[in-house]
């Protein structure tokens, strides 16, 4: 199991470190043909799944009045950056209540002030 | 043929140059020795005696020990490989390098043990209902037809003993090779429960 952990900690990258509830901005490269561009995918981050190298993250907005949901995998390579757009104060791991919420129920509450870098990134800063 | 032994790890993902992930079987091999060799003037046929994993002495009896020739310390797994492309000598150590200009694999490893198990895992057959008053539920049901045959014939599906079985998986691509940590990833499941030895060889039915 050793060299499976080491296989798969090889391709962890340092992400922003987004949480549920988090309003986030995925700048997500799109290859069309030969040309590469970047997509920008905006909205509410309402669940992480799995572990390792396959955890992925699932971002929902509500486009033209029809809720969109989009799964991407963390570290994928295809993500060329992420960016919190505004900090969530949620006191759950998913929030797929939201999907039955319309207007200002489906609305989270800001965190103000935002949030102290996590553990796992201080570490890496120290580094 | 080139063929190594290698040692089942598990299984992962990782992401292609496409930025697709891809589930992959790892399997570490650790330096393959060179044996012996099998000629056709004194064997009838060509084929290269790799060895992998060293024993302790006291394990390793005298008639196990005198295959090996001098030099060699005693190996427990010993696998031929017929007709070897590489040209190799006895006492050589052989490593993933060789699979390098490699994209396909064949991998050949002993199933999984699944017991005595009736037709429905064992076969694929369908069933009966549950319900309904049916009493036809998980049965083989008739095996011996009506007046003519009037016998089941042989090779019928049939409950029995399934798994543990010499499994070969054909053309799994190779997605890297690791020459330094010794191991290789290939696309896709392979047969065994971790830990387990596996056979790996060049895709027989792939051009190279």
């Amino acid at each position: 199991m050793n060299l499976i952990r080491k296989i798969e900690a090889a391709q962890v990258k340092e992400m922003t470190d987004i949480k549920v509830g988090d309003t986030v901005r995925v700048n997500f490269k799109i290859v069309e043909g030969k040309t590469e561009r970047i997509q920008a995918y905006e909205g509410l981050v309402i669940a992480f799944k799995n572990a390792g190298i396959s955890r992925t993250f699932t971002v929902r907005k509500t486009s033209y009045g029809v809720g969109v949901e989009r799964v991407f995998p963390l570290y994928s390579p295809r993500i060329d950056s992420l960016e919190i757009v505004r900090f969530g104060k949620v006191r759950r791991a998913k929030l797929y209540y939201i999907r039955d919420k319309v207007g200002k129920k489906a609305k989270i509450k800001e965190l103000l002030g935002g949030r102290k870098p996590a553990f796992r990134s201080l570490q890496a800063a120290a580094k | 043929m080139l063929g190594l032994i290698g040692k089942k790890m598990g299984m992962t993902q990782v992401f292609d140059e496409t930025g697709r992930l891809t589930p992959v079987s790892v399997i570490a091999v650790a330096p393959n020795t060179v044996v012996g060799l099998r000629t056709t003037d004194k064997d009838g046929y060509q084929a290269v005696v790799l060895g992998v994993k060293e024993m302790k002495a006291k394990h390793v009896s005298k008639p196990y020990a005198g295959q090996f020739p001098e030099g060699i310390t005693p190996k427990k797994v010993i696998r031929e490989m017929r007709d070897f492309s590489a040209p190799v000598e006895v006492g050589q150590a052989l490593d993933v390098t060789l699979f390098e200009k490699t994209r396909y694999v064949d991998v050949v490893a002993n199933s999984k043990g699944k017991g005595f198990q009736g037709v429905i895992k064992r076969w694929g057959f369908g069933g009966g209902r549950n319900t309904h008053g049916s009493k036809f539920h998980r049965e083989p049901g008739g095996t011996g037809m009506s007046t003519y045959p009037h016998h089941t014939f042989k090779n019928r599906k049939l409950p029995g003993h399934m798994g543990n079985a010499r499994v070969t998986v054909q053309n799994l691509k190779v997605i890297k090779i690791d020459v330094e940590n010794g191991y290789m990833l290939v696309r896709g499941a392979i047969p065994g429960p971790r830990n387990c030895m596996v056979i790996v060889s060049a895709a027989v039915k792939k051009a190279k």
